[in-house]
């Protein structure tokens, strides 16, 4: 049972109980996932993009924790208006900033939805078949950490099943 | 960070009804068990019970009536085999680590479910680390523990088994006589400890006849002062203590008695014990109002645990699909509700509850469970209450969801 106190800031509880930009978006230019439903954590992201690579409107839809769903507020609000160059700039760590700091067990959260931006930001340059000089080869430090939480989910739903097997097996 | 918790607290300013349901993590103590308390802080009995005083005679007195009291009620031989600790997590490591320590090999085998609390659970990782070798026992989907793989398990090399009395997560109530029975058949030698502290005024028991050699209790679990629990241990059954210090009427414990908690303590168990029956049915009947009110209520829910007689009168489990759990306890609280969750999403291991998915519930069934536990002070009201509230948190909270999880 959850056991860790979380002193949530006002800001955060704020999103949490009127979270901006929330739903699916049916005509979104793209959209992207990050986190799963194992590890409890799991954002999609939708992106309407223009001709001048300008975010005209983001959504978000959140199966998380009330981080998770204040962050995902956050940056669907901060990205308005923003060329992608510049969305892409946007850190986790500015991101915690502005929710008025997070619980370190909390950190995930942020940069669970800085990563489903990114990751919305390669899926519309792949689809288009460009690659802008700024947009980096390599993954960043927000596409990492959210690909090693998905991991890390189905590894531990991995273990736990062998388990359960081993043991059935005794 | 203080600052931010004020601000949450202010945010709860107006709640027009309050139900505490969060019993397993810690509970509000009865109005009758505060006021048996409160002499017992400056007016008597505030004395050392070894010394040679009027207030520590005082002490003597009021700690062996609590004892004895508690004995009865468990159905000891006497009161000495009633040992005060200060709560379940340090009886519960007295009886592992008490026991193994009088085994100067380390070696042997110790046997333990799946689903025992992290009391019991971390305890034998540790003894595990010095040598014993541990073996958990699997459970079947509703916490029922596989007694098949429990003979398979104990030999001649088993030191010690533990087993819960009653799942502190989802209310199942084992053979405990019989998982006792086949332990002790295989190889009386072995030490039996149960963790009693859902069972003890939940379900009817009485040590003696049930083949366990110790059992803990709580005085939490059952509306007394938190800070306080108990261990039985049967008369001719030798553990060592695992703190040293000056001892005084507790030969397992030392330091000095808290005789407040102490008394507080026997006067939750005679509020719970004096109406047994009564108490009991009061909480099954609000047990099973809250069940199906949820069930007939809310879509795509999971009762976690058993049904009916084999599950604790005060037990309510229930995994809601595409809803996160620690998300729903805010949104609870907001409304004045409180309850917790199975959630991993507290800690940055990404692990849930480990009894959830001991039964063989999925991690995303296992971050939407919420644990709730009624008692005798709660009322037809409050559940009225929760199942107003409950529902459009949910629906709220799914709302969010949206098509992220499609199940």
């Amino acid at each position: 049972m959850s056991r860790v106190p979380l002193p949530y800031s006002q800001k955060i509880l704020e999103l949490f109980r009127n979270p901006k930009n929330l739903g699916k978006m049916e005509d979104a230019t793209v959209s992207a996932v990050a986190g799963n439903p194992q590890c409890g954590d799991m954002i999609t992201f939708y992106l309407k993009i223009n001709e001048e690579d300008v975010i005209e409107k983001a959504t978000f839809e959140s199966y998380g924790c009330a981080a998770n769903i204040a962050t995902s507020s956050i940056v669907t609000e901060r990205v308005k208006g923003m060329k992608l160059e510049d969305a892409w700039k946007i850190t986790w760590k500015s991101v915690a900033e502005e929710v008025g700091g997070l619980p370190a067990v909390k950190f995930h959260c942020g940069i669970l939805a800085v990563g489903a931006l990114r990751r919305a930001i390669r899926a519309y340059y792949k689809m288009k078949g460009q690659k802008p000089e700024w947009l980096p080869e390599e993954l960043t430090f927000e596409e990492k950490q959210a690909l090693e939480e998905e991991e890390l989910a189905k590894i531990l739903a991995k273990k736990m099943k062998m388990a359960e097997e081993g043991s059935k097996n005794v | 960070m203080v600052e931010n918790v004020r601000e949450l607290l202010k945010a709860h300013e107006g709640l027009k009804h309050e139900v505490y349901l969060d019993i397993e993590n810690s509970s509000f103590v009865a109005p009758e068990v505060v006021e048996a308390m409160l002499p017992y802080f400056n007016k008597r009995a505030y004395g050392n019970p070894t010394l040679t005083h009027k207030p520590g005679w005082e002490a003597f007195e009021a700690i062996m009536e609590s004892a004895q009291k508690i004995a009865g009620y468990l159905g000891c031989k006497s009161l000495e085999e009633v040992n005060f600790t200060p709560g379940e997590t340090e009886a519960n490591n007295l009886a592992l680590l008490g026991a193994a320590s009088q085994i100067r090999a380390k070696r042997g085998k110790i046997v333990v479910s799946e689903i025992e609390p992290l009391s019991v659970v971390h305890v034998a990782e540790m003894l595990s680390k010095q040598g014993f070798s541990v073996v958990k026992v699997p459970v079947d989907g509703e916490g029922f523990v596989n007694l098949e793989k429990l003979k398979e398990a104990v030999d001649g090399e088993t030191v010690l088994a533990s087993f819960s009395m009653v799942n502190h997560e989802i209310g199942t109530i084992q053979p405990i006589k019989e998982i006792a029975e086949i332990v002790k058949d295989k190889n009386p030698n072995a030490i039996v400890h149960t963790d009693a502290s859902d069972a003890y005024g939940k379900i009817p028991f009485k040590v003696q006849s049930l083949n366990v050699d110790m059992a803990t209790i709580s005085s939490y679990k059952i509306l007394g002062p938190r800070g306080i629990g108990a261990l039985y241990v049967k008369e001719g059954v030798n553990i060592e203590r695992i703190l040293e210090g000056q001892i005084g009427t507790q030969k397992l414990w030392p330091g000095v008695e808290n005789t407040p908690l102490i008394v507080g303590f026997a006067r939750a168990s005679e509020l719970v014990f004096e109406r047994f029956e009564e108490n009991v049915s009061h909480m099954r009947r609000l047990r099973d109002k809250l069940i199906n009110g949820i069930i007939n209520r809310i879509h795509d829910v999971k009762l976690n645990g058993p049904k009916g007689e084999k599950r604790a009168p005060d037990n309510v489990n229930i995994s809601f699909l595409r809803c996160e759990g620690e998300a729903l306890t805010i949104e609870l609280s907001l409304n004045g509700v409180y309850v917790s969750s199975g959630s991993a999403c507290t800690r940055r291991l990404l692990q849930p509850s480990h009894v959830l998915t001991a039964i063989g519930r999925r991690f995303e069934e296992a971050h939407g469970s919420i644990l709730m536990k009624v008692t005798r002070l709660h009322t037809e009201a409050d559940i009225d209450y929760v199942l107003e509230v409950l529902p459009k948190a949910v629906e709220r909270l799914r709302g969010i969801t949206g098509s992220t999880v499609v199940e």
